[in-house]
């Protein structure tokens, strides 16, 4: 999917602490019997906002007043783990989340985000410290540098490869530099002789 | 000469389809592309929406698994709702567009994704293999490379064939000793990822080893493989040998005659060299496991089941799952009364599953009060199953014998926990609502399910009798 070329992003910070939240919490599994990416926003969390007969729980994060308007969702260790589903980016881009800062994230997760321009900010264990400290203060994610500016005013490295920040400045996705390597992904089925039916010789 | 390399090296290696370039992600050829209706859709309108084609739909592979009625079909099949209808309608209409084969369900090699590639033999040693859906790391059992991807990458592999990856770093699992009598392939790989926890393997693919490995049968080594995502591993493997190729031979899209023999001499090179390196190992005494079972919310809170409930100590994760679970650390998991047992999944879905829960059954009735649903992974492995009447003994001793589908490993297809329920469940994840809003999972193996069942409690497999 095309994103919008993104150079950095500031926000306030909405904080869902603990480790390992996976993505059947980010999006049950009984909202994904959809054929759209879209409006996915309002399940996000869905079992944790709201309770069996569909009343906001106060005590959820996200149902207090803090949460309006945040952009960057702060989480423990190994956020987004288990299954592989997208929609759970999808469902946090929706809600109006761009960033997600972690001490870890789980690999499918990662990639998902890195896709979506939802920005994984893996950060160290000081520097997180130093961040929930602050409690909710504002941040500012620069994808140049792949820094993140604390409330504290602090600043701290995050990693992000080359060419996902490539592809989350300019705007572009994947697909176009894949298309582009036609030449070579032609050249490896002719070698290794994975060619259709019929145009085997 | 080449340096030692291992099973992975060799696999990645084989499917960069331009050398490796600095800074940037590897070109990886993808063999097999598998699709189902969930993670699909999405894929196919990028596709439409920017003029592009479905590039092999040869390599491409549908199924109808996650959203599908598992309820007997005298009468009809009995889709859940409207939204599944359409999700299901738009798999087959997407299919019929780009002339991809498709196990719609009338077809009577339809069945859960990861149980139908091995099945029809496209799962073969050596490939490069993924899906949309987590648990694609159970094709990694034949020697493949096989992890789960979203749905942009299945777009990407959809149009080009490829993916852009960063190569993954090397864990050696190594599992040594014989099981013991009620232990199984399910309780090895729970252990493990209770050793190592449920991020213990990001950014790195498995291979098992070692002689308890070497010893299973091929649906026991999807078993463990299946479950290397829920360490976190972006795959995990087990090298090809003489199991894989028994498996293999005479499946319906195995190699034949020449093409076998050649097949076979090409996987022989695969496992990994004597004196190869992996970033990191382990080793576990397979001889000194206990049946296991989870107590908590995340696939690593796994104990022996004769275990006590392990205190929080100020974890504060662990602390919030005991108090959904409503479980109290110090007490014994053995005799809670249980409601639901689910006996199925890309886990524990196979024919061997399903006999080893049999032997269980055989002659015994389910406990008042519990509710069994046993799914099988495929129909081939239903009609395999009733040829030696597996379902008469479930149907006997008063469990549910289903059409087959994920079911209630991921509930969205109509089979779900209610709120506040227990179960016992042979499925891969026990997360929060996993199995429908408000339900609460143990997971173990298909022995201690099926003991669970006969007692309506959570019980030892050991004393049970089997």
């Amino acid at each position: 999917m095309l994103n919008t070329p993104t150079r950095t992003l500031t926000s306030r910070t909405v904080f869902l602490l603990q480790d390992n939240v996976d993505t059947d919490q980010i999006i049950p599994a009984r909202y994904l019997k959809t054929t759209s990416r879209e409006g996915l926003g309002q399940h996000l969390f869905a079992d944790w906002r709201r309770d069996a007969a569909g009343q906001a729980r106060p005590e959820f994060v996200l149902n207090g007043p803090q949460a309006q308007g945040a952009a960057v969702l702060v989480a423990g260790r190994n956020f987004g783990c288990g299954s592989s589903r997208e929609h759970a980016v999808w469902a946090l881009r929706d809600y109006g989340f761009r960033a997600v800062v972690a001490l870890s994230f789980a690999d499918i997760f990662r990639n998902n985000a890195l896709k979506n321009a939802v920005v994984p900010v893996q950060i160290e264990p000081d520097a997180h410290a130093r961040l929930v400290a602050a409690g909710g203060g504002e941040v500012t994610v620069d994808l140049v540098s792949s820094r993140i500016t604390l409330p504290d005013r602090t600043s701290s490295p995050f990693p992000l490869e080359p060419f996902s920040r490539h592809c989350l400045i300019e705007g572009v996705d994947e697909l176009a530099y894949l298309i582009a390597q036609e030449a070579d992904i032609a050249a490896h089925e002719r070698r290794n002789r994975i060619l259709p039916k019929e145009q085997n010789p | 000469m080449t340096a030692p390399r291992t099973l992975f090296a060799k696999v990645w290696d084989s499917h960069l389809v331009r050398p490796s370039q600095p800074e940037m992600p590897d070109v990886l050829y993808i063999d097999l592309h598998l699709i189902h209706e969930v993670t699909s859709p999405q894929a196919f309108s990028e596709l439409r929406a920017r003029g592009l084609e479905v590039r092999r739909p040869d390599l491409t592979l549908a199924t109808m698994d996650h959203s599908t009625p598992t309820t007997p079909r005298t009468g009809g099949i009995r889709i859940v709702d409207d939204e599944a209808r359409a999700q299901l309608s738009t798999l087959a209409a997407n299919c019929q567009e780009w002339k991809i084969p498709l196990y719609a369900l009338e077809d009577a090699r339809q069945g859960i994704v990861h149980v139908i590639g091995p099945e029809q033999g496209v799962t073969q040693p050596g490939r490069t293999i993924v899906c949309g859906d987590s648990h694609t790391s159970t094709h990694g059992a034949f020697g493949a490379l096989a992890f789960g991807i979203g749905t942009s990458e299945v777009a990407n592999v959809l149009a080009t064939q490829c993916l852009l990856a960063a190569r993954p770093k090397t864990f050696a699992v190594t599992m040594d000793g014989r099981l013991s009598s009620s232990v199984t392939a399910k309780d090895l790989i729970l252990a493990l990822i209770a050793r190592i926890g449920t991020a213990g393997a990001t950014g790195h693919v498995l291979e098992y080893r070692g002689s308890a490995i070497r010893a299973l049968g091929m649906d026991e080594r999807m078993t463990v493989c299946n479950m290397s995502i829920e360490a976190g591993a972006r795959a995990g493997m087990v090298a090809p040998d003489e199991t894989t190729f028994g498996y293999l031979h005479g499946r319906p899209q195995a190699p034949r005659d020449q093409a076998w023999d050649a097949a076979v001499r090409s996987w022989r090179g695969l496992p990994t060299d004597e004196g190869a390196v992996f970033d990191r190992d382990i080793t576990l005494d397979a001889a000194a496991l206990a049946p296991m079972i989870t107590f908590g919310t995340s696939p690593g809170a796994a104990i022996g089941i004769d275990q006590p409930i392990p205190h929080a100590n100020g974890d504060e994760t662990l602390a919030g799952a005991l108090r959904y679970m409503a479980l109290e650390s110090g007490k014994p998991l053995l005799g809670r009364p249980i409601d639901v047992v689910f006996i199925g999944s890309c886990t524990n879905g196979r024919l061997s599953d399903l006999q080893q829960a049999a032997r269980v059954f055989d002659g015994r009735r389910v406990a008042a009060g519990v509710r069994v649903l046993v799914v099988p992974g495929s129909q081939q492995v239903k009609r395999d199953a009733e040829a030696i009447g597996l379902h008469e003994i479930f149907r006997a001793a008063g469990a549910e014998w289903r059409e087959p589908g994920c079911s209630m490993c991921i509930a969205m297809n109509g089979d779900n926990l209610l709120p506040g329920q227990y179960a016992v469940s042979t499925s891969n994840r026990n997360f929060e609502g996993r199995q429908g809003a408000g339900g609460r999972t143990f997971l173990a193996s298909p022995l201690t399910a099926a003991a669970a069942a006969i007692k309506g409690a959570i019980a030892d497999p050991r004393t049970v009798g089997c």
